[in-house]
């Protein structure tokens, strides 16, 4: 069990490094010197020369390596070309809002699919269960993009019930809530579809094994076997699948801060391209991939905790 | 083909899923001959009017007919969508092979490097490279071929494990056959099948990436018109007219819901004791 641990994690440091490495090298590899793309139209011969100077872009690429993983893991991602703020400071500042977006769409998706999944292995093969399968898989190919795109269309010009741009007042939870539904209802639309297709395999599963069987010979009521007994169980793949699923949560809030121009990780980062801000855009990225990277070696830690096949695997 | 035809249509969804995906693809096909209006040719007098006759979704707010450019549109959305899973099925099949048959020194360095592009949101990867190299259909092509391979390659090592394995491999092996034969002759037609299914059910994330990517501006250029770049101008205008949303993305939500629904149907059916069909 410790080994699996401590090999799982150090595939994920391995993975983060990896992507270090290939983000460095996207950097070098490109056509053209990394301080003038940097510094855009705006940069004068003195300047280039003197962020090649600062950045320690004419050393060998080996030793510019080093001092790129140097850096990163003193937590240095660069100066902001503009503000020059750290990076560090600006994405950190940043990624609590998208955080916030992710777990309020997840929570709520969970909250209305995984119930969803449960009436639909109970029903199965109805004409609700049926629908609900339509309805799941139509939630769950709809673009997080065109969702946000009409549920900002419908709810929040024409029908006015909810506040159209930003994150809301600090400070005034209420405000904030109001601002979080459109958005994280645009996210977790698919996730919706997704859990209860999910649960009602898992559940059609778990109710046909032999210690359901064994609870319902007992004369327990069905609600005491499908709840107590049944859904602990089949909920759990809901875990693994929502660790693996960070990246593609990570992609729909970027949409969806765009859409509600909200701030966060996909704003920042839409911005920072604009404005051919090139730290700022790598620092985003490097967050997001250590973010997805983390949520999924927890996942994987959860199930091999959970099931003890996998850890045979690795 | 007729025989998978005939079964695809016996299933309600994959019926609707066949006649959406051929709708999509016969009007992109002959965008210019269905196409009443030339999708870029600006008509200022006309700007932002609703549906009408004259102009069956409207035009938008340089007075281009939105119909002409959601039929364009298809073009698009079908070009990155083939050329992208193209490209990915066959570099994936080439390194997951490489993978499944080579010494296990590479196996390892071609997992982690499929592990390693896994673990980057694609739309971050995208931006990346946007930021890198300027935004086009060509990087949004690249970027998405790219984030897709581990998908194929995974697959293509498993299964290549699996008959590199098998007894009557080994014995042609014997036989002297060449590690190029074994892999064309029993290898490849054992894996085209889940690969295909593979490949049809991607479909519809390439083409809503393409239009997210499009949506953002960080994909296809003005003025081609792309579905994401329609939706894009809607965004802009949204507090004065929905039509140039809608245009947008009934053809984007049809086209994702026809290939899902074709794709699971194809699964469904291609299960291996049902490939006599094909």
């Amino acid at each position: 069990m410790l080994l699996y641990f401590v090999k799982r994690i150090f595939l994920g440091i391995l993975i983060i490094s990896v992507a270090v490495t290939l983000m460095f090298c996207m950097i070098h590899l490109v056509p053209g010197d990394p301080a003038r793309i940097m510094l855009g139209p705006r940069g004068t011969t003195e300047m280039i020369a003197d962020i090649t100077m600062r950045m320690g872009l004419d050393q060998p690429l080996v030793i510019q390596l080093m001092k790129f993983f140097g850096n990163i893991l003193q937590g240095d991602l660069g100066m902001d070309v503009i503000s020059s703020r750290p990076v560090t400071a600006i994405v950190f500042g940043q990624l609590p809002y998208t955080l916030w977006l992710i777990f309020s769409a997840i929570f709520g998706a969970m909250l209305i699919g995984i119930p969803l999944g449960c009436y639909s292995a109970l029903h199965r093969n109805t004409l609700a269960d049926r629908v609900t399968g339509v309805i799941s898989v139509a939630c769950i190919t709809a673009p997080s993009f065109v969702v946000a795109l009409y549920s900002l269309l419908i709810f929040a010009v024409t029908l006015k019930w909810f506040p159209a741009i930003g994150a809301g007042d600090k400070g005034d939870l209420f405000d904030q809530a109001t601002h979080l539904v459109l958005p994280a209802f645009a996210i977790g639309i698919s996730w919706v579809g997704y859990l209860s297709r999910l649960v009602r395999a898992s559940m059609l599963e778990v109710l046909g094994e032999n210690h359901i069987r064994t609870a319902r010979a007992y004369g327990l009521t069905e609600s005491t076997v499908v709840y107590r007994y049944a859904l602990k169980i089949a909920i759990l793949p809901t875990v693994t699948v929502i660790g693996v699923g960070m990246g593609f949560l990570i992609s729909a809030a970027v949409f969806t801060e765009i859409v509600f121009a909200r701030p966060g990780l996909g704003k920042l980062i839409i911005e920072s391209i604009t404005s051919r801000n090139y730290p700022v855009v790598m620092g985003s990225v490097l967050v997001s991939t250590v973010l997805f990277v983390i949520s999924t070696t927890i996942s994987d830690l959860v199930n091999a905790w959970l099931d003890p096949r996998i850890r045979a695997n690795l | 083909m007729k025989a998978l035809i005939k079964r695809i249509s016996s299933d309600p969804l994959g019926l609707l899923g066949l006649c959406l995906v051929t709708l999509m693809v016969v009007s992109a096909l002959g965008a210019s001959i269905f196409a009443p209006y030339d999708p870029i040719q600006l008509n200022i007098m006309d700007r932002l009017q609703g549906p009408s006759a004259n102009h069956l979704l409207g035009t938008d707010q340089l007075g281009r007919d939105l119909f002409s450019r959601v039929l364009f549109g298809g073009q698009v959305a079908l070009k990155v969508a083939f050329l992208t899973i193209g490209s990915a099925l066959i570099i994936g099949v080439v390194l997951g092979m490489i993978a499944g048959y080579g010494p296990t020194w590479l196996d390892n360095s071609i997992m982690l490097l499929f592990d390693t592009i896994r673990s980057v949101p694609t739309i971050m990867l995208a931006l990346a490279a946007v930021a890198m190299v300027g935004p086009s259909i060509t990087t949004v092509i690249f970027v998405i071929a790219v984030s897709s391979i581990p998908n194929y390659g995974r697959v293509v090592r498993t299964q290549t494990l699996t008959i590199k394995s098998k007894d009557f491999v080994k014995a042609e092996m014997l036989m002297g056959a060449s590690l190029l034969r074994i892999l064309s002759i029993h290898v490849l037609p054992n894996i085209l099948g889940p690969l295909l299914i593979l490949a049809s059910m991607d479909i519809p994330t390439v083409i809503a990436l393409e239009a997210g990517l499009s949506f953002l501006g960080m994909g296809v250029k003005p003025p081609t018109p792309s579905w994401g770049s329609i939706l894009n101008d809607g965004f802009a205008l949204i507090r004065n007219t929905p039509w140039p949303i809608i245009a947008g993305s009934i053809p984007l939500v049809l086209a994702t819901l026809g290939f899902t629904f074709l794709g699971e149907s194809l699964r469904d059916l291609l299960d291996p004791k049902l490939r006599k069909l094909l």
